[in-house]
């Protein structure tokens, strides 16, 4: 197994809020390999969003941020505001869902391109811009000379994600971060930048770690893959393993919830995710498993290794034997 | 499209919507014109549903809305049960409206906070003057959806998104319409959600027998509850008919390039199938290409396409499409 550049350690985030202590994560563990992508999947409210703010260090103060997240060798949580910002952007780097408001609409993209550069490398105006117009042209923007010099007005949502991810690989950095890029985006344009992405890492050896809530796009381009719910990863492993053994009745329902070819009539999951306020004691899922055993609502069942998965579940191994959904 | 001996339920001919742009250009006001719809003809009949499917800026949702008269069409028929609405004056309108209705994307904006459930629902009744036991009639049509009789008395925010969307299905069920607008119904929900949902409407459409305009960019949903599938890109249908002809034999190079671009959650179909990628963002519908509008973006496209605009023709798995290069 090659080495994690990013990994997280039992990572907590609570927020304190008029109506008590929201746990939106609670105790996740995530390993990001050089060169991966790893999808990270889940459903609105399971905290895949805010794992990944909390480890760049983006969270306002108010949350409490507990756990360990180490990048290239360098623990984060409680470090110096000054030395997360001097990681932030040149070694990890985020790609958001909205490019329009990622970008400045009063200054040149390039000049936008070029400011990310200095900030973390000494490089001269010239030299800068010039590294700009190439990393316009690493992500496809054709007439990259012309459009270094235009406004975030001037280009279309597909066309300004592109912009967000080249100033985003700027600096070369280990791990790129892309939540959501591509839900705000229609499907032929969301098909352009999912290359786009596979594409810079591929060629840089970037480690990517992609949030999103749709199955497919994981399916298409990641390499491994993590399912969370109630703001823990109840199943993570491989990507084929996923698809071929889900065994967390979570994914399973996830899957099977989903229009396939042929089927008269899909299966929901019944119930709704939990309130984070007061979330289930037992496994946050529980409620509306369909295969909840007593234990489920009073211990929290821990991940456990099965062939390239990891399964947060008493009964993994009867579902897994159980095969496709 | 349509039975010869059966009338549709709705039929729509040559529909055109243009929005005016006023765009000012150094002190000179320039009016800009948008055309949303471009003259689209359709058909839904009784009991079925029509999907519509296409990208941002497709005019799907200014078809639905065109088709409510919530926004006037610039031209063209909408025959309705066989008046033509785009006649009628706002009284005979009214008549009409309680027959067809409209369930929004966001069921968080679409329900008035301030007002409890059930007198959302009523609400319908009230403005139509449907005299009866209301009470009685909200439990039921709460019942249909798949919510209990005493959340009508709550209020929107003590529910979640499915269930807030079950709601703006019983509001839109309350006049027992023969015709709901659907758009994009599903889109904001997560998708072990959004599978109930899609089964409600299901149901309902076997209970009751309305007819439903599906309009969704999600085109495997589409798919899955569709009879009909149109497919629109800058104002225009480029291809529509029965739905397993569309899906399984698309003519248009458009429909199959957005049939290839939809990720399937399946790695292995993902890693090997064949993906066109195409080129570019949909054109500005201000300045729309000359003749297909489709050929900015298009592998196949020659001389021919700038000049002229094909027509919707009848091609050999049973669906119409406009183009003169089909598959």
């Amino acid at each position: 197994m090659t080495e994690s550049v990013l990994s997280i350690r039992n990572l907590a985030v609570t927020f304190n809020t008029q109506m008590g202590e929201l746990r939106a994560v609670r105790g996740v563990d995530v390993d990001v390999r050089a060169g991966e992508i790893l999808g990270v999947v889940g459903e609105s409210g399971s905290g895949k969003s805010v794992s990944f703010l909390a480890a760049m260090g983006l969270l306002p103060n108010s949350a409490i941020v507990t756990g360990s997240v180490v990048l290239d060798g360098v623990e984060l949580i409680g470090a110096k505001p000054k030395v997360v910002r001097s990681m932030r952007g040149r070694l990890m780097s985020m790609v958001f869902q909205d490019p329009l408001s990622a970008l400045n609409p009063v200054q040149r993209v390039g000049d936008q391109i070029v400011e990310m550069i200095q900030s973390h490398q000494s490089l001269d105006d010239r030299a800068a811009a010039k590294r700009a117009v190439e990393l316009l042209e690493i992500v496809g923007i054709p007439q990259p000379d012309e459009r270094a010099r235009q406004y975030p007005h001037e280009f279309s949502g597909g066309m300004r994600q592109r912009v967000v991810i080249a100033m985003a690989i700027a600096n070369n950095p280990k791990v790129l971060i892309a939540d959501e890029p591509t839900t705000a985006l229609d499907v032929t344009v969301q098909a352009q930048i999912l290359e786009v992405i596979q594409r810079v890492q591929q060629t840089f050896g970037t480690a990517v770690v992609l949030i999103t809530h749709d199955l497919g796009v994981i399916a298409r381009v990641a390499d491994s893959v993590n399912v969370m719910y109630a703001g823990r990863n109840v199943e993570s492993g491989s990507v084929q393993s996923l698809f071929d053994h889900p065994s967390h009745p979570y994914t399973r329902g996830l899957l099977s919830s989903l229009p396939h070819e042929g089927t008269e009539r899909l299966q929901p999951i019944a119930g709704f995710p939990p309130n984070m306020l007061a979330p289930p004691p037992g496994c946050g899922f529980a409620p509306r498993c369909p295969h909840a055993l007593e234990v489920c609502s009073s211990e929290l069942p821990a991940l456990r290794q099965f062939g390239d998965l990891q399964t947060a579940c008493v009964l993994a191994e009867q579902l897994r034997i159980g095969g496709n959904v | 499209m349509s039975a010869e001996n059966s009338p549709a339920l709705l039929s729509v001919r040559h529909l055109v919507k243009n929005f005016e742009l006023r765009a000012s250009k150094g002190i000179r006001n320039t009016k800009r014109i948008v055309q949303a719809v471009a003259d689209v003809s359709f058909d839904v009949e009784v009991g079925q549903t029509l999907g519509i499917v296409g990208e941002s800026g497709s005019g799907k949702t200014t078809v639905g809305r065109s088709v409510l008269q919530l926004i006037t069409p610039t031209s063209g028929e909408v025959i309705f049960d066989g008046k033509d609405l785009t006649k009628l004056s706002f009284e005979e309108m009214r008549d009409v409206r309680r027959q067809m209705q409209i369930v929004f994307q966001d069921p968080f904006a679409s329900l008035d906070p301030k007002m409890t459930v059930g007198a959302s629902i009523v609400e319908p009744l009230i403005v139509q003057g449907v005299a009866g036991d209301h009470d009685a009639k909200v439990k039921e049509l709460l019942d249909l959806v798949g919510l209990a009789p005493d959340h009508a008395r709550r209020f929107p925010h003590e529910f979640s998104g499915g269930q807030r969307q079950r709601i703006g299905i019983a509001r839109a069920l309350a006049l027992d319409p023969k015709l709901i607008v659907l758009d994009e119904p599903v889109s904001a929900l997560d998708v072990s959600i959004q599978a109930g949902v899609v089964n409600l409407f299901a149901d309902l459409q076997k209970r009751l027998g309305m007819s439903y305009i599906f309009i969704a960019h999600d085109l495997s949903v589409v798919r899955h509850i569709a009879d009909q599938v149109a497919v629109m890109y800058l104002g225009k249908i480029v291809e529509i008919g029965e739905k397993t002809a569309v899906y399984t034999h698309p003519t248009h190079p458009y429909t199959k390039a957005l049939l290839s671009a939809v990720p399937l959650p399946d790695p292995k179909v993902e890693r090997s199938r064949h993906r066109i990628m195409l080129e570019g963002d949909v054109p500005s519908p201000v300045n729309p290409p000359t003749g297909c509008r489709f050929r900015t973006r298009c592998w196949k496209a020659t001389e021919l396409c700038a000049a002229e605009e094909p027509q919707l023709v009848v091609r050999s798995s049973g669906q119409q499409s406009a183009c003169h290069f089909p598959e």
